[in-house]
């Protein structure tokens, strides 16, 4: 009797055992996948509207870890590999584009990443780049389809719990795009009465839905769309923020920027929140990119690429640490 | 016989004294005899003429079919699949940039030209249908705009710009929002017409039969009620007149059988092919549409799922042209019978029609192929070699979209050739029945009014 009870425990134990051992070796990804896409959609929602309601814990998103160029388990994995795998924009000119002549990406982006490429793999070719939608940029870190996101990726509270950035390597912000001689002058009562463009789910759409200064919003896929509706006469201003609509201007003489960007968000590489190592890594290849004053490769790729539509920048923006 | 004479003191009217006389005529046996054959003649001349203007109706609705509104159909058809392949040659030459191929541009415009001077020459033949009319001014309004994007789009793509890709995804919505629906309309509403001339042509000339029918009883009851008046078998008059009757019955309704049967195998085997081909037609070029435009825009449009706008719409192309396969087993063989490859394959009769389509669905096969190892290397990063496998000129999938547009351009061409020739026999059928009838009838009307005639003279 008392052997068969035991014989009993023996195998519910064994069963107990083999189940967590099935847990343990079962790969994460399935779940984890689902799981941070709808994490990433929450996520995305959320950070509209993140301004309003920043947690309490988050005062200072933009501060990183500090920089170190020792070689740790993810820097080794691009090391082993051979090539840097980056998530970029194939369609924001000036920051990441691909030159429908020479077939070859090109931008300030572009340029970062080839830095990083330089300074962990010794050549600015060895990279592979993956054209990853807007709401892709997450998820594709998270499953770890890429090293490094360099996508005009703006760091916030909402962000910086799912992804690590890097110091902050460009500041931006919302901003009105209009014709020259337009009586469109800012994001202010100018725009009382006129049609206005912004890309759908994008802060400029927030914006104008808290206050829309009497205009009318048209929105539509892609920031890029909007500048298409302004030249064919649909709308009569665009709003997208400075960095993309300085490639905007760059595309039409007859446009400029107006009025001062109405809010401030700042660009920084996305990586995995467990590539502490690469994080590092990075903030010192922008600590050497920004070294240099004038002649540093920050000011060299700024007057390069963005100068001659966003005017006003003497220097890259101070980087913060919080360690 | 003496006839009553009417009563000179009282005044009558010409219609009363008219009846009064068939009255008093009835009452004797030569009157009637005189009242049957004018019966007989004006059954007889109504048979006729009744089967003379039916078979004439169904005779123009059918050459309607053959002469007008199948060839609008197809003309519809043209403008339709010349619009979709302007828009896929527009996007297949923005992909090659500086590059582009002369023969893209020149199939840009050609599709441009065409689909214009069809447009004019269908104008031209829309009286009266109020919907074709509504679809080709919006065709007129929007072709010029769809145009002048495209040719912003070229001018801002040379430039290095990325704003002519913004601008070649504008024009190919304009393609797909506006025109291709009005375009789709159009042959609809052509389509339509052609339906009813069919349903005109087939209908079965009923007031003719009725009047046939009716003839032929009125002479057999004239020829029974002579044989119990007179014992005599027959009248040879009546007889000929009831066989002029029994041709031409006999005529209309062979003639008729064999029209219809004519027509409808035109409709089965052709007009019902050439609609199917021709959507299969329009899946294809729209999927190769697609196919570029996701190397155009690189991400810049997605679904609400989050997929790529473009590459989701090649799929569901994919899907309509032959089936969507397993979610990860590639689809192979032959197409889902419910997909248009499908039900064309189902429809297409003889060797001449099946094997352009076998052969569609074999390079459809390798097409697909293709586009998986080009995506493939666009989504591992490697765009430049993506870009040769979807416009370059061998082993593309450019190469396999082409033979698939030939071949579907050669089942329809078939399945014309077959609509033709069985519309063609079905009109023979009733080459010369409206005239036979007429003279047969107006023939039997004498012989009958003869036979009586012969009966009357006994009583002289």
């Amino acid at each position: 009797m008392s052997g068969r009870t035991g014989g009993r425990w023996a195998a519910v134990a064994a069963a107990v055992c083999a189940m967590a051992a099935a847990l343990a070796v079962l790969p994460p990804s399935a779940p984890d996948a689902a799981g941070s896409r709808a994490g990433a959609t929450a996520a995305a929602s959320a950070a509209r509207q993140s301004a309003v309601r920043a947690p309490a814990t988050c005062t200072d998103p933009e501060a990183s870890l500090r920089p170190s160029t020792a070689d740790g388990p993810a820097v080794q994995r691009i090391k082993n590999r051979g090539r840097l795998i980056a998530g970029v924009d194939q369609n924001s000119y000036r920051w990441g584009y691909r030159d429908p002549a020479t077939r070859e990406l090109s931008g300030f982006d572009i340029d970062l990443v080839r830095a990083v490429a330089k300074a962990v793999l010794g050549d600015p070719d060895k990279v592979t780049f993956l054209a990853i939608p807007t709401n892709q940029r997450i998820p594709a870190l998270e499953k770890g389809k890429v090293d490094i996101i360099a996508r005009t990726m703006t760091i916030n509270c909402d962000r910086i719990r799912q992804v690590a950035f890097s110091t902050a390597y460009f500041e931006a912000g919302q901003q009105v795009l209009a014709p020259k001689g337009s009586p469109v002058t800012a994001f202010d009562d100018s725009l009382k009465g006129k049609k206005v463009c912004t890309a759908k789910g994008s802060t400029g759409e927030s914006e104008l839905r808290s206050e829309s200064h009497g205009a009318t919003v048209l929105t539509v896929p892609n920031q890029l769309d909007c500048l298409v509706r302004l030249q064919l006469g649909r709308v009569d201003a665009v709003i997208t923020d400075s960095a993309l609509a300085a490639g905007q201007a760059a595309q039409d003489p007859s446009v400029r920027l107006v009025g001062k960007p109405f809010t401030t968000e700042s660009y920084g590489v996305a990586m995995n929140l467990g590539d502490q190592d690469l994080v590092r890594r990075v903030n010192a290849v922008l600590e050497d990119y920004r070294r240099g004053g004038a002649e540093s490769p920050w000011m060299v790729a700024y007057r390069k690429w963005l100068a001659a539509d966003l005017k006003g920048i003497t220097a890259p923006p101070e980087p913060k640490y919080k360690d | 016989m003496s006839q009553p004479q009417p009563d000179p003191g009282t005044r009558r009217t010409a219609w009363r004294e008219g009846l009064d006389r068939l009255k008093a005529s009835a009452t004797t046996e030569p009157g009637r005899l005189r009242i049957i054959g004018a019966v007989l003649a004006a059954l007889l001349v109504a048979f006729g003429a009744v089967t003379a203007w039916q078979v004439a109706d169904r005779a123009a609705a059918s050459d309607a079919v053959v002469d007008h509104s199948q060839p609008l159909s197809a003309d519809a058809a043209d403008i339709y699949r010349s619009l979709a392949d302007a828009d896929t040659a527009a996007a297949g030459g923005f992909l090659a940039g500086g590059q582009e191929p002369r023969a893209v541009r020149e199939r840009y415009e050609k599709d441009i030209a065409l689909a214009s001077a069809l447009l004019v020459k269908a104008a031209a033949n829309t009286e009266g249908s109020h919907g074709a009319e509504r679809q080709i001014a919006l065709l007129n309004a929007q072709l010029p705009v769809y145009t002048g994007l495209v040719e912003s789009a070229r001018a801002n793509n040379r430039q290095g710009l990325p704003l002519g890709g913004a601008y070649l995804r504008h024009a190919g919505d304009r393609m797909r929002e506006d025109l291709l629906p009005a375009a789709r309309a159009l042959y609809e509403a052509e389509t339509g017409r052609l339906g009813d001339d069919y349903d005109d042509a087939e209908s079965w000339p009923w007031a003719a039969l009725a009047a046939g029918v009716l003839a032929l009883g009125a002479l057999g009851w004239a020829q029974r009620r002579d044989y119990r008046r007179t014992n005599r078998v027959f009248n040879q008059g009546l007889l000929a007149a009831t066989a002029a009757c029994a041709v031409v019955l006999l005529w209309l309704v062979t003639g008729h059988a064999l029209a219809r049967a004519g027509l409808t195998t035109s409709y089965e085997h052709g007009a019902k092919s050439l609609r199917v081909l021709n959507e299969a037609r329009i899946a294809s070029l729209q999927a190769r549409g697609d196919e570029s435009l996701t190397l155009v825009a690189r991400g810049a449009v997605l679904t609400p799922e989050g997929n790529d706008a473009y590459e989701s719409s090649y799929r569901t192309g994919m899907g309509r042209l032959v089936g969507a396969g397993a979610k990860d087993t590639p689809a192979s063989g032959a197409p889902a019978p419910d997909s248009l490859l499908g039900r064309a394959s189902a429809l297409a009769d003889g060797d001449g029609g099946r094997e352009p389509l076998v052969k569609a669905v074999e390079d459809v096969r390798q097409w697909q192929q293709r586009h998986r190892e080009a995506r493939a290397a666009d989504d591992g990063g490697y765009y430049e070699r993506a870009l040769p496998k979807v416009i370059g000129e061998k082993d593309s999938t450019g190469e396999s979209f082409d033979r698939v547009d030939r071949e579907l351009g050669q089942a329809l061409a078939h399945e014309q050739g077959e609509f033709r020739s069985a519309a063609d026999d079905g009109r023979g059928a009733l080459t010369g029945l409206a005239a036979g009838a007429a003279v047969l009838a107006v023939l039997g009307a004498a012989a009958a009014v003869l036979g009586i005639g012969r009966r009357l003279s006994e009583y002289r």
